[in-house]
């Protein structure tokens, strides 16, 4: 009736007398409105299978946590609207305009740094031109030290944890290791790509000064075809231990081209597993691929990451849990809107600063106020088939954690010199 | 060293000789239809992604002759029934006809495979390291790509300039009224060529899919550099396709291969930059990174000093 009413309204052109109707019927509509998250990520070429993931991951969480148990705020669902930015920054530009056209406050993305570096600046642009219109950005995934660093913002928060902190953990684990001497960084030719290979030399320099680093490749990101040129330089160098940033179709190809060629050394990657990733390697990268990440898969010890992960399973029976952390993303936003009693993206960027929360594995999870950089324990999983609960594209292999270190030892001193915008 | 140099060329080999299961369909297509089909790729990843489902049933080998001769069917039937329709409409219309028909081929194998990784392997028996030169396998497998690729350059050179149907088919191609005067059904011929040609595409896609990895956007990452052989080779010239396939495949594998770099340049030069210089970036390239832009490189060079390409004989 209230929309027939606004339309006949504005149809005559009387706005004097239309607009308290529509304002009306707007303020009674908002009540029942979901919570819209646009997720900005791939959905489509070489990277879609780690966007469409994380989609369905996001809207499992709000489903299981939130939107199931009669939703936050007083009955509001919260929505997933996945955008399509096909892994390139100009597009996910475009996805943003369009999804502060429709009202949306909140942006989800992560994969790929150069994405979020251009998400976070045209946000912050955005949001000090159109204080009354403003956009929080919700980076679960994207992990260039620098966007927490020199290129922090305030409307920024990163809830994984960058590279530097990540390599800090993987090369304490290669120092442990006498048998290492011979190391080969492999990346994709952007911002992470690099960021990786520079730290993972300055660090085994500081660790282990006799491990030499044979080599330092950059390759074109979601480009190459074959790998196998670049193991063939990785096999003629001598290299005893292999460390790669790839992700995606770019880890497959070089992981699958390693094995081809016989190579049998230590693999240290960030995201070798997942979305067909493991199914992939199978067998024949058992014990020799090991990923550092901040969210265990086996053994699972907490009673509500497994009733989450079995639940998921029975949703969505050929993915995987592959970033609880999107669940932890969720819990800190949807605690922030409690405590403020809205969605104002000023209030709830204030909320979440130094907000400590226990996740649904049972870990403390602390976001630092001083550059949005969320802190957790990080650990060393290996790829293997054994003592697997939960596998990885149910193909029995899976990963198993084999090394440890507590939140308090990943945390390093901040960098950042946050502009912090007036309420 | 030396080791080095000799993987580079047998992985160029395999790259190059690939390209060219890709590229001779094209040529085959483009020579009849004057028009490039941007879908052929789409026909690549099509083949891997039959072979996959096929090969789950039946094992690699019997997929190996099905998912090609499926993948060739469709091919035929898009012709007949869609771009001999679009045909009518000329030149323009068909190739926004095939450019539409690459995103729908994209979006329906996501449907129906869904976006991640397929596990497609290779079969047990051609598993294993055909020989092992300074440290490193050459998988048996990558020998048997090596082989169809080269059986079907000798193939199909030998239906097109010794058999009848080769005689027909060439000169439907330069006189398709003449042909049809003679009594040839011309538009069928278009059709089987079209089959054919998308057949050899999918077969690519069958043998490339174990080693490339079966994923959605595996025909976004062949799809330009296919078109990048086939006018640098010649538009609509098969031994200008293989010619340019492996040079293709060869120049960007010794690309990566070195270690060379715009530093190298420098110091002989004897030239050196402050490292916060604004052009820091691009005095710090190698070879190796700029590899992939090399085919590219090149096409651009071909099109400036030899437009017809280098076996091409058309003008246009």
């Amino acid at each position: 009736m209230n929309i027939l009413k606004s339309t006949v309204c504005l149809l005559r052109f009387i706005p004097q007398f239309c607009l308290p109707v529509v304002l009306f019927w707007g303020a009674q509509a908002f009540a029942q409105d979901p919570i819209r998250i646009a997720f900005i990520d791939p959905q489509s070429g070489t990277f879609a299978a780690t966007g469409e993931s994380g989609y369905l991951q996001l809207q499992f969480a709000a489903d299981y946590f939130y939107n199931d148990k009669g939703g936050v705020l007083g009955g509001r669902k919260i929505e997933v609207i996945a955008l399509d930015n096909k892994g390139s920054a100009a597009d996910s530009q475009q996805q943003l305009r369009r999804a502060i056209s429709e009202g949306i406050q909140f942006v989800v993305s992560g994969n790929g740094s150069a994405v979020a570096s251009a998400l976070s600046t045209a946000i912050d642009r955005h949001n000090r031109r159109n204080p009354e219109q403003r956009v929080l950005f919700l980076n679960y995934a994207a992990v260039d030290p620098i966007l927490t660093g020199a290129d922090c913002s305030f409307w920024h928060f990163r809830f994984d944890a960058h590279s530097d902190m990540k390599m800090d953990v993987m090369t304490s684990h290669i120092a442990a290791n006498p048998d290492i001497h011979k190391v080969y960084i492999i990346g994709q030719d952007y911002s992470f790509g690099k960021a990786v290979g520079d730290a993972a030399i300055s660090m085994l320099a500081a660790k282990r000064p006799d491990i030499e680093i044979v080599g330092n490749e950059l390759h074109p990101i979601g480009q190459v075809k074959d790998f196998t040129p670049y193991v063939t330089k990785i096999v003629s160098s001598g290299a005893d231990a292999i460390i790669t940033g790839n992700w995606g179709g770019d880890m497959v190809a070089l992981g699958r081209s390693i094995i081809d060629s016989g190579l049998d050394v230590p693999i240290y990657t960030f995201y070798a597993a997942y979305d067909g990733i493991t199914a992939t390697l199978g067998a024949a990268g058992k014990n020799r691929i090991r990923l550092v990440h901040n969210d265990y898969a086996n053994p699972v010890t907490n009673e509500i990451r497994r009733g989450y992960t079995t639940a998921f399973k029975a949703k969505h029976p050929n993915k995987d849990v592959t970033q609880p952390r999107l669940a932890t993303l969720l819990q800190m936003l949807v605690l922030a809107m409690e405590e403020t009693g809205g969605t104002d993206p000023f209030a709830i960027a204030t909320a979440l600063e130094d907000m400590r929360v226990t996740n649904m594995t049972g870990e403390e999870v602390w976001m630092r106020g001083e550059d949005h950089q969320a802190f957790q324990p990080l650990y060393i999983s290996v790829h293997t088939d054994e003592n697997v609960v939960f596998d990885a594209d149910n193909s029995g292999f899976g990963l198993v954690t084999e090394f440890s270190v507590p939140a308090a030892d990943t945390i390093s001193p901040s960098s950042c010199k946050m502009d912090r915008p007036q309420q | 060293m030396f080791e080095v140099l000799i993987f580079a060329t047998l992985n160029g080999l395999v790259t190059g000789l690939l390209l060219f299961m890709l590229a001779s369909g094209l040529t085959l297509i483009f020579s009849m239809m004057g028009v490039l089909n941007f879908a052929h790729a789409s026909f690549y990843m099509l083949g891997a992604y039959f072979a996959y489902s096929i090969s789950l049933y039946t094992g690699f080998w019997p997929a190996l002759i099905l998912a090609p001769v499926l993948v060739g069917v469709l091919g035929a039937l898009i012709e007949r029934y869609g771009l001999r329709r679009v045909h009518k409409s000329g030149h323009v219309a068909e190739l926004v006809f095939t450019f539409g028909l690459a995103f729908l081929i994209e979006e329906a194998v996501q449907f129906f495979w869904g976006r991640a990784t397929r596990d497609y392997r290779s079969p047990d028996i051609l598993d294993f390291p055909l020989f092992t030169l300074f440290g490193q396998n050459f998988p048996a497998y990558k020998a048997f790509m090596i082989f169809i690729s080269i059986a079907i350059f000798i193939g199909l050179y030998f239906v097109l300039t010794r058999t009848r149907i080769g005689i027909i088919i060439q000169a439907a191609i330069t006189h398709p009224h003449t042909v049809g005067n003679l009594g040839h059904n011309v538009p069928m011929i278009f059709m089987a060529v079209f089959g054919v040609g998308s057949g050899l595409a999918g077969l690519a896609g069958v043998i490339a899919g174990p080693v490339l990895t079966t994923f959605p956007g595996m025909a976004a990452v062949l799809g330009s550099i296919v078109f990048v052989i086939v006018v640098i080779g010649g538009l609509g010239s098969l031994a200008g396709a293989l010619v340019a396939s492996l040079l293709i495949g060869l120049l960007q594998s010794y690309a990566i291969a070195s270690d060379i770099g715009m530093p190298d340049l420098l110091n002989w030069l004897g030239v050196s930059f402050e490292r916060d210089h604004p052009l820091n970036d691009i005095w710090r390239l190698t070879l190796p990174q700029v590899a992939p832009i090399l085919p590219f490189l090149l096409l651009v060079l071909v099109l400036i000093f030899r437009p017809s390409g280098l076996f091409g004989k058309r003008e246009s």
